[in-house]
């Protein structure tokens, strides 16, 4: 091969927004370097500036269309500081938990079932015209009966606790504006069970496939790192709504164990790199090059000590034994582990719909008030923070969000690059089946590339091929 | 039952014409109207009863104010992200529930969607007005009984 050459995927498909991918390849066909660009940046942290403090949970939910329950409690827990509420009474504390849950469910039952499950059931070389939903449904149509009933489920759940689907307004500073009426709690009891058996049969999915092509999970954009998520204080249980951050490396050894997440900007900075929008956080300590981490399911599977609820916390310990090393760093594993915490979220929800709480009429909590307030969840794709500072007139004067996207900024930007040079490098084709590796690797993260630049609505993504000298060779580009 | 759905994002601009239709459209009997910031996979279980549905969603880059077509099932969008398209929707709708309701998108035109800001440009917002007038009117022709409250 006489010439280095460029190769752009664009859009990457399957993701939530869009970006970009270039692969460089040097005159040897070997690849040089691959990237994701986040190529659009929309300022939502200056949006917000000069809003109210008390509107700013609603708000923020307009980063996102498919997580903005996490951002809705992510920005109510800072305003919760700031308001002076250091702790909710039990009935606000447990119906936002219960509708993080009816979040986090919902939204890994559409990633599995109706994004991922194309690549993992016609594998990643099928012709792009099988790698569907469609496809999916005539194989298997009660699977995507089931994965929507599952959806609705966990909407409902958003819905009786946020009072509608999309921009909820349950939470607010200082606790919740609602309780789950007795009616409410015996409609959901009726189909909860259900739930549970078709998660743990959505586990079962999930494990088998990875267990049954053990080589190829292994050997995917697999690669140690570090790891970071909330813990619970204490015991340092998975807990999804609340808790102290854990970072631990590859081994598992810890890096910093119970830190108060209002503490978050003493030990993690971001990284800006001119060819993206999406920064780099990394461990302030150790710096940038070797300073960055993982987050989300799977992350959560390697940081925490165990899961409170007894059927996802058997999984969990099957999921942990059967990769052979102290933590598992395939990140194809991350469906099995997204399986893993919808079981705990059932789990989770039928636990307090029998909790008389859920009715209690206590609702909101007062303090005395505060310039500063941090925020901070485990939302689907991982660990997300907010920070605001509001002054003396209630206005917002400054926001600052780390999504989990960023967070795994270098972790799929490696990932990227992994696939890349096993799949690409000397090829003298590049085949769509190829790129579509690229596309998996990327996809694994369940990335959500609006909230992660903090854009609104959707951006394209494409892949790229470049020579030596930038000349595009070769580009892929999905109309969405 | 009418099933319509008004989607986009309030805070994007223009892109909010959806939502913003379906809040002004108000009580019309046999109507149920539902907004949300994009079509998902949950929107074929939401159309699976109706009889007819009607999409209505920002239109970009037209020249007339508003664009009312009929939409059929087709499998040729793929669900290339979470996002769907109308006729996405209705095929995963047949396909999962047998449903074949009679469809429509509505279209309504903006120009301004690249900021990040609440409310309508004005242009858009007249454009909204036509459509709602066109829509109370075609509710009333096509079905002898409905009128816009």
């Amino acid at each position: 091969m006489a010439e280095p050459r460029l190769i752009e995927i664009s859009p990457v498909t399957r993701v939530e927004g869009h970006g970009k991918v270039t692969i460089h390849l040097d005159k040897d066909g070997m690849v040089d370097e691959a990237r994701l660009h986040i190529v659009e940046f929309r300022g939502f942290e200056r949006f917000i500036h000069g809003r109210l403090l008390w509107e700013v949970p609603v708000i923020v939910q307009r980063l996102c269309g498919i997580c903005p329950v996490s951002h809705h409690l992510a920005a109510a827990k800072a305003m919760d500081v700031i308001c002076g509420v250091d702790q909710l009474p039990p009935t606000a504390e447990k119906m936002r938990r219960l509708m993080h849950y009816g979040q986090v469910m919902q939204s890994h039952v559409l990633h599995f079932f109706h994004l991922a499950a194309p690549d993992l059931l016609f594998g990643f070389d099928a012709p792009a015209e099988r790698r569907n939903i469609f496809e999916v449904l005539r194989e298997k149509p009660e699977l995507g009966r089931r994965a929507i009933m599952m959806r609705k489920f966990g909407q409902d759940i958003i819905e009786a606790t946020a009072g509608k689907k999309i921009h909820g307004t349950a939470a607010i500073p200082g606790g919740i504006n609602r309780n789950l009426p007795i009616e409410t709690r015996d409609g959901f009891l009726k189909t909860v069970a259900e739930m549970q058996d078709w998660s743990l049969d959505a586990l079962a999915l999930a494990r088998d496939y990875t267990l049954e092509h053990a080589e190829l999970v292994g050997g995917f954009a697999s690669f140690p790192s570090k790891y970071m998520s909330l813990v619970r204080e204490g015991d340092g249980a998975l807990d999804l709504y609340h808790g102290n951050l854990r970072m631990i490396d590859a081994e598992g050894g810890t890096i910093f164990d119970q830190l108060p997440y209002d503490r978050y900007h003493e030990v993690l900075v971001e990284d800006v790199r001119s060819w993206s929008y999406m920064k780099f956080p990394f461990i302030k300590e150790i710096g940038p090059d070797t300073g960055w981490y993982r987050v989300g399911p799977l992350a959560r599977m390697n940081t925490v000590s165990l899961i409170d609820t007894p059927l996802a916390n058997a999984a969990r310990e099957e999921l942990m034994a059967a990769h052979g090393t102290v933590k598992v760093h395939a990140v194809l594993a991350n469906h099995w582990a997204r399986m893993i915490e919808v079981l705990h979220c059932v789990e989770k929800i039928t636990e307090l719909l029998h909790d008389p709480d859920l009715q209690g009429t206590d609702l909101k909590a007062t303090g005395d008030r505060r310039e500063e307030g941090i925020g901070v969840i485990e939302a689907p794709r991982g660990n997300l923070i907010h920070h605001y500072k509001v002054d003396e007139n209630d206005q917002v004067t400054y926001c600052n969000l780390i999504v989990s996207t960023t967070h795994n900024n270098e972790g799929m930007n490696r990932a990227v690059k992994d696939v890349a040079v096993k799949h690409i490098s000397g090829q003298p084709e590049i085949t769509e089946g190829m790129l579509n590796h690229v596309e998996v690797a990327i996809r694994a993260y369940d990335p959500c590339l609006s909230c992660a630049t903090h854009a609104l609505g959707q951006m394209p993504l494409e892949v790229e091929l470049l020579d030596a000298a930038g000349q595009t060779l070769d580009k892929r580009a999905r109309a969405t | 039952m009418i099933r319509l759905i008004g989607y986009g994002n309030p805070g994007r601009g223009d892109d909010g014409l959806g939502p913003a239709f379906a809040a002004r459209m108000g009580d019309v009997p046999g109507v149920v109207v539902s907004t949300d910031y994009q079509l998902t996979v949950d929107h074929a279980l939401w159309i699976a009863e109706a009889e007819r549905v009607v999409f209505v969603d920002a239109l970009i880059r037209s020249d007339a104010p508003f664009e009312f077509a009929p939409v059929g099932p087709s499998v040729m969008h793929d669900v290339t992200s979470h996002s769907l398209s109308p006729a996405a929707v209705l095929a995963l709708s047949g396909t999962l529930f047998g449903a074949a309701p009679e469809a429509f998108v509505l279209g309504i035109t903006g120009y301004e969607f690249g900021e990040v800001k609440e409310g309508l440009s004005a242009r858009a917002e007249e454009n909204l007005r036509l459509a709602l007038a066109f829509f109370d009117d075609w509710l009333v022709r096509s079905d002898g009984g409905f009128a816009h409250a």
